[in-house]
């Protein structure tokens, strides 16, 4: 960690006056992991926690706002979240332990950065963290890297559980910037590593993540999220399933499906919802669905047994959501 | 409220359990002398090559920083590789920290940054430019085989495989057959407590050092030796330890650098790893295993063909006993093993607990329930045909093996004659159940161990050795032990140990502290009593009753007394009373236990082993191939247990570690580099707490009186042995598929 100057606006006005080579600070679960292995190493940090960023309300259209300050676990706990998302609860709950995720925020959640082996030890080559240097990822000790968004430059996964489901729900970001407000869906706010993978995401200089706002939506007991990791709790994807469907009389009416642990982001396929929706469930339907979201797919040195697996868990998660039986993140059994 | 005597055999909890939990127990990395500097370590990036040059010009800028300290600039440290040899006794060439600009391993220390912060140290070490001329390197395992080698010199503790018979050729007539490559993926012992040290310059100039070791002796011989100082200059505390599962066998080079350091500045130092650099030094090394057996229909065993390999460094020779142990616990008459090791540029592989035989013992047994099958025959009753009563590899007799009874009662335990033969023939939903099941074995050792008992004014007993507690429970049984042997409540009784000053004793490893250190405090504690005895009955005024007692024999200390057998427990005499009343204000003898108790019994020519029967329940679901452990049942017949709740929890924690082993821990060698990736513990996957089941651990009755003075083998590492072998096993009954590899991950 290298020394920094630390300040704590309570304006988002201030916040966003920022020089550069700044960070922003949340709960700090990644931010400051980072910062002590020399990843980050960022001149000046703003602590965002004296903004009131952490509501979960109500929208007038029936949906959900919640704020990038709210804690991951406050954010799964809150009744209007269990009740009426229980499919990002679920993500969330599949994630971290529950000592990170009383500090992580959901703003925090949306921006950390890849568990890449190589991004986290400053000795290896990394386009990511030092851009144009190589990857050495590539040919590397690769298990945990993804299939599926990779370039020559970067295969790094974007790690996060919670993103998956926000994606699959087709969730909408709101920033705020010196260039004014926006709204961005979750589906594009991560982006693929092309030839600039040191870009997580759109996020511009002196831009925050204010809130997340959740569509009106429901699924009845129709979803899941099915996470496959190397131990039971207390790691990250190796695949990863959040699927919500909304059926009608034993017919798919709308699909929503997203992946995590295989992708560089979180991985959809508008293709293979269409392709579910108006159908009845049937594993070859799903199977179809498993073939369309991992099209294109490459593995690498280590990482063959994600798409060995990944079909096994689209099917599964699909059957599960299907039946109305979402995969319980505290009973370890998978149904 | 009146005090008992605890006696050996009770479930007493941990004496040091409410100091650890309110934190009043002092690790290495705890103490802080006034002006301490903190030392941060920076590593090679490259596996092999010279350093060119060391800018050290943008470390120096920060504030704060004292000094950076590399080979060009630190002081005297001894010139030959033999200084830096330590009670480790691995042969070869040691590695001298910061000798020279040769660089032997990926994370080899190239300088310490001293700073008045630990922040500034670490900022500083970030900033330090270091060039390196890159050499060619090895670090692939699978390359390194092709040299593989055994090494001239063995190391002291390496016990040869002996055969039997003509293995080959009744290999070749065996009508059964099996045969396969088993591997193990290489380990970390990744104690919770990371290793650092914390050197304390005294006003005299001598230094203090808290040191996370095993072995607070050896660290010490090892600083005189490879630091030329004297042995008063220097003194080792180790009193609590976090755990170190061998790590802390070895004087890791945090130690040597801190020492040298405050050498170097006349300042007090601390250096503590990170955890990322916890994976630079030792780890459990990677294994294969090329295992033939064969086999009459009727499942004798016939042939065993075991050769193994583990890697070690460039410069030690690092050795195993791996092959051996099926050859030792199966009777078959004809029998081979061949153990080699194979060179890397790694820094040296070295022992994590059961070393050679977690390894071996596992893979073999893996092997076992593959014969097993092939002969159509249930698992334990393929064990239980091929039983051994002795060493069969060596042909001589055991002090005592209950594995029979291990088996026998373990299996009822766990239900095992309720299970069907064929695989894939249980299952529940969409998870298919698998009961599979092995055999442990680890040696049960004695080393000689002194241990100092004094009795001061306030009729306190003190008991001292140079005994470490690595978190198994030593403090407690030693006062157990004590608290029996003298005849006084536990409330009265200071152990201390963790301390290069006192009575000698070997460095904490191989199961073997409860026996030694245990005979040693016995043995102090009988001789103790009797001196006072003396003395109270040569002190003039005493009262009739002591004197008839003494004079009688018939005089007891009980419950911190001295009274009269069965006598009124109103005539009875305080232990300060009675220390007071020989003129002293203290009585203090210490004694050293030998492999016989006192040496009266001699030696056996008897082989010594600890052995378990491991049960277990996996489910795997079917399309995923998930595996969940969901049952173990373990039995161990490990003599004469010292305490049953310490002793379950070291078995439970090695059966946790043996689940890591099985299903999770692997630490992954990127060759290119020689480094080991996954070097945090968000990616080096130890078993959460969803991974374990409810444990069941079993002591059978094993009377051994010949295997060490009280009887006692040592319970740290067998639980370790058998335990990931019985996981793999149920993984096959449950999918009828055979892994030959471990861990077995998701997708494999
Ligand atoms: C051991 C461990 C295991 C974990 N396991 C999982 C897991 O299984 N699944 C999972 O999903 N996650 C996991 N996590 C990651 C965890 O979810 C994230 O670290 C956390 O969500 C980050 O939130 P934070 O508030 O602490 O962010 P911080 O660390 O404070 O910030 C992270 C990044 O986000 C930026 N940022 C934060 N808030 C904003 C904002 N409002 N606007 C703009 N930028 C912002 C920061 O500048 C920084 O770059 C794990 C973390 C650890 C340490
Ligand atoms: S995969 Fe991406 S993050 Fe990992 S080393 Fe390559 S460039 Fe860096």
């Amino acid at each position: 960690m290298r020394q920094f100057s630390y300040s704590r606006p309570d304006t988002l006005d201030a916040a966003q006056r920022i020089p550069e080579h700044t960070r922003y600070l949340a709960g700090g679960t990644n931010l400051i992991d980072l910062m002590k292995s020399d990843v980050e190493r960022p001149k000046h940090v703003v602590d965002l926690n004296a903004l009131s960023m952490s509501q979960i309300e109500e929208r007038p259209d029936g949906g959900l706002r919640i704020g990038a300050l709210a804690t991951n676990a406050d954010t799964a706990a809150h009744p209007l979240v269990t009740e009426r998302y229980p499919l990002l609860a679920s993500a969330i709950l599949a994630g971290a332990s529950p000592q990170i995720r009383n500090r992580a925020t959901n703003g925090g959640n949306l921006n950390q950065r890849t568990r890449c082996h190589y991004f986290y030890d400053p000795d290896m080559a990394c386009n990511k963290r030092s851009p144009g240097t190589g990857c050495s990822a590539k040919g590397g000790r690769n298990r945990i890297m993804a299939i599926l968004g990779t370039s020559e430059a970067c295969i790094a996964t974007f790690p996060s559980d919670m993103c998956v489901a926000l994606a699959a729900m087709n969730a909408t970001v709101n920033l705020t910037g010196p260039e004014g407000e926006r709204s961005v869906p979750l589906r594009d706010y991560h982006r693929l590593p092309e030839n600039t993978p040191w870009q997580d995401n759109i996020l511009r200089a002196g831009e925050i993540v204010t809130s997340i706002d959740l569509p009106p939506l429901s699924f009845g007991p129709h979803h899941t999220y099915l996470k496959i990791r190397d131990r039971l709790s207390f790691a990250f994807a190796i695949v990863s399933v959040a699927a919500g469907l909304q059926m009608e009389n034993n017919t798919i009416r709308k699909a929503c499906i997203a992946m995590g642990g295989v992708g560089t982001k979180p991985w959809c396929v508008p293709e293979a919802e269409a392709l579910l929706e108006g159908k009845t469930p049937s594993p070859s339907l799903f199977r179809d669905a498993a073939d369309c979201l991992l099209q294109g797919a490459v593995t690498d040195r280590d990482n063959a047994a994600k798409l060995k697996l990944a079909p096994r868990v689209i099917i599964r998660a699909l059957s599960q959501a299907a039946a109305g039986t979402p995969q319980s993140q505290t009973q370890k059994t998978i149904f | 409220m009146t005090l008992h005597s605890a006696k050996i055999g009770q479930p007493v909890s941990r004496i040091d359990g409410i100091a650890k939990v309110t934190g009043q127990a002092r690790y290495a990395a705890e103490p802080h002398p006034a002006g301490m500097l903190y030392g941060f370590i920076v590593n090679s990036p490259i596996a092999r090559g010279r350093i060119e040059a060391i800018r050290d010009e943008a470390a120096r800028a920060v504030p704060g920083v004292v000094e950076v300290m590399t080979h060009l600039n630190r002081p005297h440290s001894a010139l030959f590789e033999k200084s830096y040899m330590d009670g480790l006794g691995v042969p070869g060439s040691p590695y001298r920290p910061l000798h020279d600009a040769e660089i032997s391993f990926n994370g080899q220390p190239v300088a310490v940054v001293l700073a008045e912060t630990f922040e500034a140290a670490r900022e500083a070490a970030m900033r330090l430019e270091v060039d390196y001329e890159r050499w060619p390197h090895n670090a692939d395992f699978e390359a390194s085989l092709h040299q593989k080698y055994m090494p001239g010199k063995t190391r002291s503790n390496y016990v040869p495989p002996k055969s039997r018979g003509n293995a080959a050729e009744a290999y070749a007539l065996s009508p059964i057959k099996i045969e396969g490559r088993y591997h193990l993926a290489p380990e970390h012992h990744n104690p919770m407590e990371m290793h650092a040290t914390t050197v304390i310059v005294e006003e005299d100039g001598t230094f203090t050092v808290w040191d996370k070791t095993q072995g607070p002796q050896a660290v010490q011989a090892y600083l005189t030796s490879a630091l030329s100082l004297s042995k008063d200059q220097v003194r080792v505390r180790n009193p609590y330890v976090g755990g170190a599962f061998g790590s802390g066998l070895r004087a890791q080079h945090n130690v040597f650098l801190a020492v040298l350091a405050a050498k170097m500045l006349n300042r007090s130092v601390r250096v503590t790893l990170t955890r990322q650099q916890m994976f630079t030094h030792v780890f459990r090394p990677e294994a294969v295993m090329d295992i033939a057996l064969g086999a009459q229909p009727d499942g004798t065993l016939q042939s065993m063909i075991v050769n193994g390999v583990t890697d070690t460094s460039r410069f030690e020779h690092n050795m195993e006993n791996l092959v051996i142990w099926g050859l030792i616990n199966y009777k078959c008459p004809n029998a081979t093993a061949d153990y080699k090791v194979a060179p890397r540029d790694t820094y040296t592989s070295s022992d994590m607990r059961a070393p050679g035989a977690a390894t071996g013992v596992n893979l073999f047994e893996m092997a076992i329930d593959e014969m097993a099958y092939a002969c159509n025959m249930d698992p334990l009753d393929f064990r239980l045909h091929n039983y051994s009563d002795i060493d069969a590899m060596h042909d001589m007799p055991l002090t005592s093996k209950a594995l029979k009874e291990a088996m026998h009662e373990g299996a009822e335990r766990f239900g095992w004659q309720n299970r069907p033969m064929a695989p894939q023939s249980m299952r529940d939903g969409k998870d298919l159940i698998g009961w599979g099941m092995a055999t442990g074995i680890w040696d049960a050792m004695f080393s000689p161990t002194s241990a100092r008992a004094t009795l001061t004014a306030d009729g306190r007993l003190h008991i001292a050795t140079a005994a470490s507690d690595i978190g198994t429970g030593t403090y407690t049984i030693l006062a157990q032990t004590a608290s029996e042997a003298f005849g006084i409540p536990m409330e009265m009784i200071d152990i201390e140990l963790g301390d290069s000053t006192l009575p000698e004793c070997p460095t904490e490893g191989g199961s073997w502290t409860a026996a030694s250190a245990g005979a040693a405090v016995w043995l102090a504690c009988q001789s103790l009593r009797e001196k006072l005895f003396k003395a109270v009955g040569k002190s003039g005024n005493i009262s009739a009753w002591l004197t008839e007692g003494l004079s009688n024999n018939t005089t007891v200390l009980k419950d911190g007394f001295l009274q009269d057998k069965g006598a009124d427990e109103n005539l009875r005499l305080s232990l300060s009373e009675a220390l007071s009343l020989t003129g002293q204000d203290r009585l203090e003898v210490e004694e050293t236990a030998k492999p016989g108790l006192r040496g009266t019994i001699s030696q056996m020519r008897k082989a010594r082993f600890t052995h378990s029967a491991v049960f277990c329940e996996v489910r795997v679901d079917e399309e995923l191939g998930i595996v969940r452990v969901t049952r173990l049942v373990n039995a161990v017949a490990a003599g004469r247990i010292m305490n049953p709740k310490t002793a379950a929890s070291q078995v439970r924690g090695a059966m946790v570690m043996a689940t890591g082993m099985a299903l999770h821990e692997e630490s992954l060698m990127d060759e290119r580099v020689g480094r080991f990736m996954n070097h945090n513990f968000s990616e080096y996957h130890i078993p959460a707490h969803a991974d374990i089941p409810d444990m069941d651990v079993l002591f059978i009755a094993e009377e051994d009186p010949e295997v060490s003075p009280l009887g006692i083998k040592g319970v740290g590492e067998i639980g370790m042995c058998g335990t990931a072998a019985a996981i793999a096993n149920a993984v096959f009954h449950a999918t009828g598929q055979r892994h030959r590899n471990l861990p077995i991950t998701p997708g494999d």
